[in-house]
Order: structure tokens, then sequence, then C-alpha cells
């Protein structure tokens, strides 16, 4: 099983979802969070203070997938997400050593 | 520490409480001229300015705070609306207004006493005198209230409490006796229709002196210090430009033209002075912001606030443009220049507004408005061939800065000795919300 966490723009995340769903990936966490990698922040000005605004929001998602799954996600979130412009964001997949549904109790691959 | 302070603050409540309780004989006053019309306006009059501090102001400065400042900010305003209104009811207003005495007002109406059904004051006679002192009041506590703003992010509650005791009895009531309640500038001819030297000069001047003496927030100049919500703002905005319609116009006193006049002149200041400001910002930044709109309205109705019951409409226009134009110098360039952290630039936009204003005043009054029964050849200005008003206005202004400057100093000091005056650094950091009062926005 691994974990796939992306970090995208805020405005993708109902395209990334779409997508996901359409390869049969069911689940998903989303969460708010601020970040910054080559795309550069903004500048706001209040009553003649400048203030240059460097953590952008973005959205990230976590995915629990099957290790044979890991590469049609992976690329199901490159298509739904990309846009073309610098700040699109970065995949990371990591491994996950157990995974449990609280419901039912099932444990790894019938839990996710 | 701090309970200690509950329970000696309680103890001081319960003493003025017992005090409170002794009730005024209502006096028999002969014939009274109290105007049905008159009376009606002006309680609606005092609603509009009270309004304006609760929640105008508080809502205005609460937005350019940062999240974690913003309910002790609002504490501020309410805090101070009760403070002021009690020592108002018990001293303040006898103090100003009683007695024709040049430098400061007699005990005669010491806890109201000695007015009844029919008593007027002699400078409100057709409304109720105890309607003029509730009216008065408001325009105590919005000038306190507006000092706070200088020292967001950064002030001990506690040391503001005894502060706005101490600058309403100090500071407010001789000026407000000197200008309005027949004191010495009153009789050198000082016109100033509804406080641009009692309010907004006098606010800006200790908001200045009390930035320089608490020093600069944490982070000035390196910090991310962006407004919270600058939509409520812009709400504390509507609010104080409504509300301005009670504060200028229910300085005529009356249901009458005059206030017409003055309400006309204001709306137009407000209008030009936020204009002003959008499009001086828009040429030299690239952008013209909503807080600089706001900015400059808030600008342009401190500058018109003198001038508004002496002035023709159109007045109102070129006192908004030159009060939009200096204050949007003073809280950019002058501010950096001078290098003090007015948080909300209650000086560039009150002091410079309302020493603006005033002066202006000097320049544009038109006899025909300020004309009466008893004074029938009204207080021209130096369009109208008295220069030497401008003259007076400047002394007035002088006055006003120095007494305001140099008490504001005193005061501090002072109350630095009992109590001190910021928060401790961690406190500033970990923000005043959760640190004065225990509460925070979720």
């Amino acid at each position: 099983m691994k974990m796939v966490i992306a970090i995208i723009k805020p405005f993708k995340l109902e395209d990334v979802r779409d997508a996901l769903v359409a390869i049969g990936v069911h689940g998903m966490t989303a969460s708010e969070v601020k970040g910054y990698g080559r795309q550069k922040g903004h500048t706001e000005i209040y009553r003649g203070a400048e203030y240059v605004v460097n953590f952008l929001p973005k959205i990230r998602i976590e995915v629990a997938v099957p290790s044979d799954r890991v590469g049609a996600t992976v690329e199901a979130i490159i298509a739904s997400a990309k846009t073309g412009q610098i700040g699109d964001g970065k995949i990371f997949v990591t491994a996950i050593d157990q995974a449990v549904r609280i419901r039912t109790g099932e444990t790894d691959v019938d839990a996710l | 520490m701090t309970r200690d302070n509950g329970r000696m603050a309680c103890g001081i409540a319960a003493t003025l409480g017992l005090v409170f309780a002794a009730a005024p004989a209502l006096a028999q006053e002969m014939t009274s001229k109290i105007d049905g019309g008159d009376t009606a306006w002006m309680i609606s009059a005092t609603a509009l300015v009270l309004m304006m501090t609760i929640p105008g102001l508080a809502l205005f400065y609460c937005g350019m705070v940062r999240k974690k400042n913003v309910l002790a900010t609002m504490a501020q305003s309410v805090a101070c609306t009760a403070v002021c209104s009690l020592l108002w009811f018990a001293v303040g207003y006898s103090l100003s207004f009683a007695g024709d005495a040049p430098w400061l007002g007699t005990f005669e109406r010491l806890f109201l006493r000695g007015i009844g059904m029919e008593t007027t004051s002699v400078f409100a006679p057709t409304i109720p005198e105890l309607l003029y002192v509730v009216y008065q009041m408001t325009f105590a506590i919005i000038t306190v209230a507006l000092i706070a703003g200088a020292v967001a992010d950064r002030m001990r509650f506690s040391a503001f409490l005894w502060f706005v005791a101490g600058w309403l009895l100090f500071v407010y009531v001789p000026i407000a006796h000197w200008v309005w309640g027949g004191g010495f500038l009153a009789s050198a001819g000082v016109l100033d229709f509804a406080g641009g030297t009692v309010v907004h000069l006098n606010a800006g001047v200790a908001g200045l002196v009390a930035a320089y003496v608490l020093g600069k927030r944490h982070g000035y100049g390196t910090d991310n210090f962006a407004p919270h919500d600058l939509s409520l703002a812009v709400i504390g905005t509507g609010l104080l430009w409504v509300g301005w319609i009670g504060f200028n116009g229910g300085s005529a006193l009356g249901a009458n033209s005059r206030a017409a006049f003055a309400i006309t002149a204001t709306h137009l200041a407000a209008s030009t002075g936020a204009l002003t400001w959008m499009f001086l910002e828009w040429s030299t930044r690239g952008k013209p912001s909503v807080l600089g709109m706001i900015t400059g309205a808030i600008a342009g109705l401190g500058a018109i606030t003198p001038a508004s019951g002496f002035v023709l409409p159109w007045h109102g226009v070129i006192i908004g443009l030159i009060a939009g134009a200096i204050c949007f110098w003073a809280c950019t360039s002058l501010k950096l220049r001078l290098g003090y952290d007015d948080s909300l630039d209650v000086f560039g936009v009150h002091g410079i507004g309302g020493a603006t204003g005033t002066l202006l005043t000097g320049v544009f009054a038109v006899a025909a408005l300020s004309a009466s029964p008893d004074a029938p050849q009204g207080s021209p200005g130096l369009f109208e061939g008295n220069a030497r008003q401008v003259l007076i206005q400047l002394y007035a202004v002088v006055t006003v800065l120095i007494w305001s400057g140099v008490l504001t100093y005193i005061l501090l000091k002072v109350i630095g000795l009992l109590v001190p005056l910021r928060v401790s650094e961690p406190h500033e950091i970990e923000g005043l919300d959760l640190t004065q009062h225990g509460e925070a926005l979720q």
C-alpha cells in the first residue's frame, strides 16, 4: 500500500477528485496549507506599508492506494492538476505500514 | 496580580455605586423654550454619534489590526464608552460646560444636580439640558476611543483604563471647556463647529505622543502586519460616515437649515477625501486600495468637522480634497520620516486632518451661516475679508496641541509608574486577545 501525497493549486481540487473517482480511487483527505517552491509571492500595500507574502495557499491531498495502482493514480493527478504555470505543485509517494477501516475492522488492502 | 486588580476594581465600583445612588433633586425652571423638533433631532443625533464609537470605530479599528488583537481592540472601544459615560455623568459635563470661568467649568452640575425636566443649557437653549449632556458625552467618548488606535496591538488593558479616565478629565474636559464651554478660546473667537480641535487634533496629538511613549510594536517594519479583515473596517467606515450626520449635523443643536448645510458639506468632504486618496494612491502605487478610500473619507470627515456649520457645501469639496492630499502625505511620507509607529494613523488622519480643517475654517467661514439673533454679524473668514480669523484658528491649534501633547505625556508617565503601559513582549507576540482577555476568534 502506498500513500500518494499531492500539493496542488486550490482551484484544481474538484478536477483532481473527478479524475481519481474516474479511475476507481474512492476516498481522499484534503487540507488547506500554505507553501512555496519556485513560484514567487505577491506584494500587498497598506497605507504605504508594503508586505511581501511568500507563502501561497495550496491544497494538500492524501490518497491511500494499493501498490499496483500508484502509477495510474499519479498520472491521473498530474493530468487533472496541471496548468503548465509555475506553482502547479508536487506529488510524493510514501509507503503505508498498516491500514484499518474503523467501522468494520478490515485491514490493509481491504481497508482502502 | 490580575485577581488583585479585579478585587480592587470591584471595590472602587461599589464605592462609586453608593455615590451615584444619590439622585439629584429636580429643580423647577421658569419658562422653558424646549422645542420638540430640535429635541427630536438631537436625540437622533446622539444615537448616531454613539453608534460611531460602538460599533463604528470598533469595527473600523479592529478590521485593521492582526487577528490575534481584534477582540482586544474592540474591548478598548467598549470599555472606553462605559468609563467615559460614567465619568462624564459624574463630573465631566460639569467641569466642561457649567459656569463661565475661562479655564475650567464649575462643580455646579456635579452628578447632574440641578437638571430638571425643563432645564436648558445656555449653549443649547431649545433642547433639554440632559439631552445636551448626553450628546456631548458621545463626543467625549469617541475622542478618547480614537487614541486607542495609535497604540493598538501593544497597550496593557489595565493601563488603558487608567489612561481613559485620566485623559478624559485632564485633557478632554479642559479643552472642551475652552472651545465649547465658554472658555478662553471661545472668548477669543475660535470657530470649531463640531470638534476639529476638541476631538480630532486633540486625539491625534495624544495618539502621536502615546505612540512615541509606548514605542514601536514588536516586529514593526519586518513582520507582516497585514490587516485581519478589511471588510470590517469598511463596515466601520460606513457607520462612521453615516454617524457623522449626527456628529456635524447635530452640532447645529437644532433641526434647522444650518444642520442641513453642515451635513451637506460633511458628506461632500467625505466623498472628495475618499476620491482624492484613491487617485493619489492609484497614481503613486499603481492600484487604488479600499483601505486608502476609506482612510481618505475619514480624513475628509475629520477636516470638515470644525468647518461644517460655517462653510458652504462646495467648500466641503475643497476641504475634503486638501485634507485627503495632506493626510495621504502624512500617513505615508511623514510617518516614515519621523519614524513613529502610530498603528492606525490616528495622528496622520485625525491630528493632521483636524488641524488642517481648523485652519481652513478660518479661510472659508461664511458669516451668513453663523448669524443669529445674538450675533447678527456672524463669523466671517478670510475670503469674506476677515484674515484675522485664520490667526485665531492657529492660536487654537497651537494651544490644543501643546496642552494635549504635554498632558498626555505626563499622564502616561504617571500611569507607567503604577502599571506597565505595554504588555510583555511574549504576550505581545502571542496576542492581546488571549493574554489580556482570555479569548480568541475561533
